[in-house]
């Protein structure tokens, strides 16, 4: 376990690589689902105001 | 055809079909990328010469593969958005540059702490990475230009000019290794010739870059609602939409 830690002296350049791939992954999938979330809210707001108006 | 066709592209029949499409994109994505993780740091013998330092190109291969393939999407949907007057193009080309922003961002990241023990250099102004770096510019160049804009038509119609434009670069990052000495090492696989890697080194690596490219396309599938959502006026059929997720 040591041994695959320390990635053959190269352990301070693989694990930052694969951590910042794993938090860049994480991150957009996160980003996308509340961009659509904000515009699904936003666009149900634009449609409640329109009824108003047209009242 | 073009019935059907014109179907497809209405706002809330996308809008469905991208809500049932997306699983089947992010489920099968996240399998692959711990698959090709695993392997590729447990299961992959380390490299003759780069020992295991080379692992790192089973996280950066893929980003920077994917930073090119998703800039074609982009100009491609951007031209087809031009020509055919067709708002769903334009919606997938403005869904796509954030996700190619971050993974352009991640191929020159990962390639810069590759750089750092193989070269003995974190950067290098050579043609590969110059190139890449001009691709991130690009696509932040493109998300700010949009973003000057109040109206979504017009920033769809004046952005699509600079993705079209800005195409060019691709060949240019796709053939630098080629056409210019660089310290960046030329491609271990090619299309049209037998790959200069080991089978037991690229199976992890065609696992990753599938894995990969399905997340993209969940991700897409993800922005494109939203962006269909803000092209949206006057749409009844937004109440039948369900909740946030």
């Amino acid at each position: 376990m040591r041994e695959f830690l320390a990635m053959g002296g190269y352990a301070a350049y693989v694990w930052p690589a694969f951590a910042l791939s794993a938090a860049v992954l994480v991150y957009n999938a996160w980003a996308a689902r509340r961009f659509r979330a904000r515009e699904l809210a936003a666009a149900r707001r634009r449609m409640t105001s329109n009824a108003r108006n047209e009242r | 055809m073009w019935t059907w066709l014109h179907k497809l592209a209405s706002p809330p029949h996308a809008f469905r079909l991208l809500d049932r499409m997306a699983p089947w994109f992010g489920v099968p994505a996240c399998a692959l990328i711990v698959i090709g993780a695993y392997w590729g740091l447990v299961e992959a013998p380390a490299d003759y010469q780069q020992g295991d330092g080379f692992r790192i190109l089973y996280v950066h291969a893929p980003a920077a593969w994917l930073s090119l393939s998703i800039y074609v999407v982009m100009a491609a949907a951007a031209a087809i958005g031009l020509i055919w007057r067709i708002k769903l193009a334009h919606a997938a080309a403005a869904a796509s540059a954030p996700v190619g922003a971050a993974f352009t961002f991640l191929a020159l990241a990962t390639g810069s702490i590759w750089g750092k023990p193989m070269w003995g250099t974190w950067w290098v102004w050579d043609a590969r990475l110059t190139s890449e770096l001009i691709l991130l510019f690009l696509y932040l160049g493109y998300l700010a230009f949009r973003a000057s804009f109040d109206d979504v038509q017009r920033a769809d119609r004046a952005s699509a000019i600079l993705a079209i434009v800005g195409v060019i670069n691709v060949p240019i990052i796709h053939y630098s290794v080629e056409w210019w000495t660089t310290l960046h090492q030329p491609a271990s696989v090619t299309r049209f010739a037998k790959p200069t890697i080991a089978l037991s080194m690229l199976i992890p690596l065609f696992i990753m870059l599938a894995g990969y490219q399905l997340y993209f396309v969940w991700v897409l599938c993800r922005r494109l609602q939203g962006e269909i959502l803000r092209r949206e006026r006057s749409a009844t059929w937004l109440a039948t939409v369900e909740g946030t997720a």
